[in-house]
């Protein structure tokens, strides 16, 4: 009997670890999508740009499935990267992505652009800082460790001005590697703070500034293998912060 | 393909605070109409916050849709056309319509059409009772908008007035809330104003001479400083009397306008068209000059995208598909 569910699992894990995933990724100042087939990439397209998500989305998600070779049909799961990030853009992925996932009928994996920034880094000894603009002197971030070969989160994602994130990296005293657009806007700001205390520190380049698609088709395709998928109708984006009104609302009502 | 009386559209509207899904056999057979309200998180903002909108619309997107279509009965596959508002509107709310639209029609590798809101709201009369003798005169009044449109043919049609500042749904959202009445402020005040005497006070009706145009600011500021100097007045006859001023002022412009393109159909559209006062004003005036009067049921007045797939049907029978570059354009104007 025993045996019987070895295999079963061994047939699932056999088809995931083929499945088609399509990813979106929308929340920053890009859009990037790609179509992975298990680990093996078909084709990716990406734009930099702060505005327009909703113009080039579409029509990048069929050239992509086309230089890809796929048909929808083909498609397992789709990955879409929830935020934090620009509430406006990473609604326009995240809206498709839920749009696209139901109208197939399959899965979809939410991940979280701290998350994808941190995986993109190289397995290092250092402290990971993920760090994403936010606007208005704020930032969105959270700090990583590879722990035997395994990136962990190691801080819950928050939002806080640039200082308070810094701050929290002298805390834990290792030596520090600063990844994303907010740590490269606010490099200054991070090592008037951070110089001189801790032991090493360094940022990674523009390239590694913004999420990307590939690299969430990657932590993708670990969940899926994990059988970590969410529910279309569930999925709900990572905003970190609350709407203006909600917080002016609060601070008039406790005063 | 050919577009046809069979041909089955999808339309998606969250333009502001309703995220609504419906799917329509030709211009006008409605097989289901979702909408799912926001109202409740927006009530003590005393308006609708653009971000708490938009975040909402993505939460109901999905389950919107998907109940559009299993109400209808038809399979998601078998949808010819997925039609969306791209404006105006709210662009973070539009964005999130707009963005599930053109996903749900490259998936089905169907047709995206991008719908004006207002246009719409032109064809929400039509759904009840299609078939129209032009030149129609559609009123429409709403919390953004006060309109009197010609419509000589489908797609065919000019804005001849309207009004110089506040929309007439916009006038009774603000003297609600100065009256403490809540929000949304039409349906408040056409409740109150039941109990009420209309003849109470004579605010002023700003009828702007001889053209088709109206103001509604200058009677929003009279109705709050009449009730400044009298504060012990009647809530319900100043809300009477209020409502009766706007009514007053919108029946005599719908008459002047009807009579100046030689009307043969009146309709309604907007959420101010389920006004009761209003909708008993028109009958009166449409059977006086002989007007066929059409009105949406009250279903259609307010947004809905039962009207964003009629709309979206004519477009397409008329102009073909829109690109799938399109994107929200939050300042779209009725042309
Ligand atoms: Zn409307």
């Amino acid at each position: 009997m025993g045996n019987t569910v070895g295999q079963i699992a061994c047939v699932a894990v056999k088809l995931v670890s083929i499945m088609i995933i399509l990813s979106i990724d929308t929340a920053t100042d890009g859009v990037s999508v790609a179509i992975a087939d298990g680990t093996r990439f078909l084709a990716s397209s990406e734009m930099r740009s702060e505005k327009q998500h909703a113009e080039v989305l579409t029509t990048m998600i069929d050239f992509v499935r086309k230089q890809a070779g796929v048909s929808f049909g083909d498609v397992g799961a789709i990955a879409v990267d929830i935020g934090p990030g620009l509430f406006t853009g990473m609604r326009v992925g995240i809206a498709s992505a839920k749009a696209i996932a139901q109208v197939l009928d399959v899965p979809i994996i939410g991940v979280t652009s701290l998350d994808i920034l941190a995986t993109a880094v190289a397995e290092t000894d250092d402290v990971i800082a993920c760090v994403i603009d936010a606007r208005r002197g704020e930032v969105y971030w959270s700090l990583y460790r590879y722990i035997d070969g395994k990136l962990h989160q190691v801080t819950a994602p928050q939002a806080s001005t640039v200082e308070e994130c810094a701050l929290q990296t002298i805390d834990r005293g290792q030596s520090t590697i600063f990844v994303g657009n907010g740590a490269l806007r606010y490099r200054n700001e991070i090592e008037l703070v951070v110089a001189g205390v801790l032991p090493r520190f360094d940022f990674a380049d523009e390239m590694a500034a913004l999420p990307t698609a590939v690299v969430l088709a990657q932590i993708a395709h670990e969940r899926a293998l994990r059988q970590e998928w969410q529910d279309a109708d569930t999925l709900v984006p990572e905003y970190l912060r609350l709407p203006d009104a909600e917080i002016n609302w609060a601070t008039r009502s406790a005063s | 393909m050919l577009f046809s009386e069979s041909t089955v559209i999808l339309g998606i509207e969250t333009s502001c605070d309703e995220t609504a899904a419906a799917v329509v056999m030709g211009g006008n057979d409605v097989l289901s109409s979702v909408v799912a309200t926001q109202i409740d998180l927006h009530a003590r903002y005393g308006g609708v916050v653009p971000e708490i909108a938009s975040r909402a619309h993505v939460e109901a997107m999905n389950v919107v849709i998907r109940q559009a279509v299993l109400q209808s009965g038809v399979p998601i596959e078998r949808i010819d056309a997925v039609a969306a508002t791209v404006g105006p509107g709210l662009i973070g709310a539009l964005l999130v319509g707009v963005a599930a639209a053109k996903s749900v029609a490259l998936v089905l590798d169907k047709p995206f059409i991008g719908v004006n809101h207002l246009e719409a709201h032109l064809y929400a009369a039509l759904l009840d009772d299609p078939h129209v003798e032009f030149p129609m005169l559609v009123v429409l009044v709403s919390g953004g908008n006060t309109l009197f449109v010609e419509m000589r043919s489908h797609g065919d049609f000019s804005v001849i007035g309207q009004t110089i500042d506040d929309a007439a749904g916009e006038a009774f959202d603000k003297v609600a809330r100065f009256l403490d009445l809540g929000h949304p402020g039409g349906p408040a005040i056409d409740r109150i104003a039941l109990t009420g005497n209309a003849h109470a006070i004579d605010f002023p009706r700003a009828m702007l001479h001889d053209g088709l145009d109206v103001s509604f600011s200058g009677l929003k500021t009279s109705v709050i400083n009449y009730v400044r100097k009298n504060p012990t007045v009647s809530t319900a006859d100043v809300a009477a009397s209020f409502q009766y001023a706007v009514v007053d002022v919108l029946a005599a412009k719908a008459r002047k306008a009807a009579h100046q393109i030689g009307a043969k159909t009146v309709a309604l559209g907007g959420g101010v068209a389920a006004n009761s006062l209003l909708r008993s004003t028109m009958t009166t005036v449409c059977q006086e000059s002989g007007w066929r009067l059409v009105l949406p049921s009250m279903g259609m007045c307010t947004d809905n995208a039962a009207m964003i797939a009629s709309a979206g049907w004519y477009r397409l029978v008329a102009d073909g598909p829109s690109s799938m570059d399109m994107g929200a354009m939050p300042n779209l104007k009725l042309t």
